[in-house]
């Protein structure tokens, strides 16, 4: 790291001291939105719009929670959110792989076509899909049905580059042909020598798949219809109304929202950070 | 291949995964030479990319030529032309929501480069062991459910109990400071002109993150003689971040750029939560991409929606041209 402070002048190092408080101001300004979102979730409606407005915790949680189940069937929802991401994420990492390894190792026929392809769909803005997704998903009877969210993006052409980019800097190919001349099967390799060493790409794959899901709301807000069928995002934004939304509730719920996701990302900020900006950084 | 049988049903019985996997993939691909091995690996990726990511694309350039009347099934189309596409650029609304989506793209996305940069500059030089804790903490909106955040930022943008409002009446007490904020409280989400840029600030909290991070890589790859020798020519902080570091950011800055305007060209779920999906009052808030939406899923018009979104593509493929021509380095320099 390059350290500039050698020179001692008064100015030299009030400047650190300014930038540092300047940091620290904005790291909470980053902050607070969070520390009040799960403040609020602890206050009824009253209390939140109330002069001055709640600070610390309440204790109206389980009255929100109250509130929250009578007008939704919240769990349902948070139930359906947790399978769609669970499922969207083992089949993205598992088709994503599978190709991903395909495109690093072997030659098939119109591979780099393809490839561009895939790639080229990277670019293209999320808007474009929204109706023609929904009038698919209308004929083929998927409307209202969990698969609606997880097949389609297990074609997820970041995840398959990420795989092939993995591949062709970590595994040898040696290796595999080693395991070739031994007589492991193919789909072996893939198993047993390929997926293994795959772990750590895999790992930061399934991680943003996870949390794109769970965050989800296009998605959702085009295929599903029936409040039973709403996973998290889009049951929050049916709690909205113009004339009576019941905000202590809205704020439990998107506390409940948000926490696994702050957990996640204690748990492993680094990994998703450089995962989430690894397209850009190289 | 009875004994496999058996053995597989005995691995599953015991709930052995490992093993049941194992005598799986010794069985079944025995056929499978490193030759055909490729295809059956891609295709279900290649299945899923034809038809959720590729067939969708054709499928609404065919849309946008055509008319589509929901109730009587996908054939019920008829050939329009371009008629679509005449109907939206004759469209007020459609280019108001245009006039939106820019103005917030840009209001948002500005601002978060021109933070993000000295921000990434500063926590790559200086905060040593409290770096990894800062840019998690930028990092953090990010990752979070724009849902949650923009229903949270709803309740703080409130005009009579919202905290921003109430932060603004107590700066305003202070003297010099205070004469630029307003003396009363804002109706942020009630009248027109409030309502973009609140919605750019939730915006720039939340992607501002996401940019340090990107400036912050870059930096790190500028070696660090080149300051050195920058400070035995007398240059200062300042000099060093004009002749050094911006030009070093220069790639990083293009691609970062880029996906702002792509990101915020995209616009949709802050505005749409925040004006409760229909696009605040006298639509000031309705980015394209919420009207493509409304035109499609409110009005039932899913070919001019279909126009309306290459259109938008075009937009956004022709500005992502236009950062490319700025930002590229040009011949002769570095």
């Amino acid at each position: 790291m390059a350290t500039r402070s050698s020179t001692s002048s008064s100015a030299d190092r009030l400047a650190p001291l300014m930038a540092h408080l300047l940091v620290g101001v904005g790291g909470l300004l980053m902050l607070a939105p969070f520390w009040f979102m799960f403040v609020f979730a602890t206050h009824s409606r009253t209390d939140i719009f109330s002069l001055p407005p709640p600070l610390w915790f309440g204790d109206a949680s389980l009255g929100n929670l109250q509130i929250l189940t009578s007008r939704l069937p919240f769990w349902r929802n948070l139930g359906l959110s947790l399978y769609v991401a669970a499922a969207s994420t083992g089949f993205t990492l598992l088709f994503c792989s599978m190709g991903g390894y395909a495109f690093a190792m072997f030659e098939f026929r119109f591979k780099r076509a393809l490839f561009a392809l895939v790639m080229g769909t990277l670019l293209v803005p999320s808007f474009m899909n929204m109706i023609p997704t929904f009038m698919i998903m209308n004929a083929l009877g998927w409307i209202d049905q969990p698969r609606a969210l997880f097949i389609p993006g297990a074609a997820n052409a970041f995840g398959v580059f990420l795989v092939r980019q993995f591949v062709i800097a970590s595994i040898p190919r040696d290796l595999v042909e080693a395991a070739r001349m031994d007589g492991c099967s193919e789909l072996g390799i893939y198993w047993r020598i390929v997926l293994p060493l795959l772990r750590p790409a895999l790992g930061t794959l399934g991680l943003i798949t996870f949390i794109a899901s769970w965050n989800n709301f296009i998605g959702p807000l085009i295929v599903m219809r029936s409040p039973e069928m709403y996973t998290l995002p889009l049951a929050l934004r049916a709690l909205q109304s113009p004339v009576d939304t019941e905000w202590g509730a809205l704020m439990t719920g998107s506390a409940i929202a948000t926490l696994p996701l702050l957990v996640l990302f204690m748990l492993s900020s680094r990994q998703l950070i450089a995962g989430l900006t690894s397209g850009a950084v190289k | 291949m009875r004994q496999t049988a058996a053995a597989l049903l005995q691995a599953l019985a015991r709930r052995d995964l490992a093993a049941a996997s194992r005598i799986l993939t010794d069985v079944l691909p025995v056929r499978l030479s490193p030759a055909t091995v490729p295809y059956v690996l891609i295709s279900p990726f290649v299945l899923l990319f034809l038809v959720f990511s590729l067939f969708p694309l054709v499928f609404s350039l065919y849309l946008a030529f055509h008319v589509w009347e929901p109730t009587d099934g996908l054939a019920a189309m008829t050939y329009v032309g371009i008629d679509n596409f005449r109907f939206a650029l004759g469209d007020d609304w459609f280019w108001k929501s245009l006039g939106n989506t820019v103005w917030m793209a840009l209001a948002s996305g500005v601002p978060q480069h021109l933070v993000a940069i000295p921000l990434a500059c500063f926590l790559n030089s200086g905060l040593g062991r409290g770096r990894d804790l800062a840019v998690g903490v930028f990092f953090l909106p990010y990752i979070t459910s724009t849902v949650a955040i923009a229903i949270l930022f709803s309740s703080l943008f409130s005009t009579d109990y919202g905290l921003i409002n109430l932060a603004l009446a107590h700066l305003h007490g202070i003297p010099l400071l205070g004469t630029l904020l307003p003396a009363q409280p804002v109706d942020w989400m009630g009248r027109p002109e409030n309502i973009k840029p609140a919605i750019s600030l939730i915006v720039f909290w939340r992607y501002l993150g996401f940019n340090v991070v990107l400036y912050l890589a870059a930096l790190q790859t500028i070696p660090g003689d080149l300051y050195e020798a920058a400070r035995m020519d007398g240059a200062g902080w300042f000099r060093q971040f004009w002749f050094i570091t911006l030009p070093s950011l220069r790639p990083m800055l293009f691609f970062a750029v880029t996906l702002s305007v792509i990101g915020g060209l995209q616009l949709f779920e802050e505005p749409f939560i925040l004006t409760g999906g229909k696009g605040g009052s006298d639509q000031a808030g309705m980015s394209t991409a919420i009207y493509l939406y409304r035109t499609a899923f409110d009005f039932n018009d899913f070919g001019a929606a279909s126009a309306m979104s290459w259109l938008l593509f075009f937009l956004v493929a022709g500005l992502t041209y236009a950062t490319n021509r700025a930002f590229r380095p040009r011949a002769g320099s570095q």
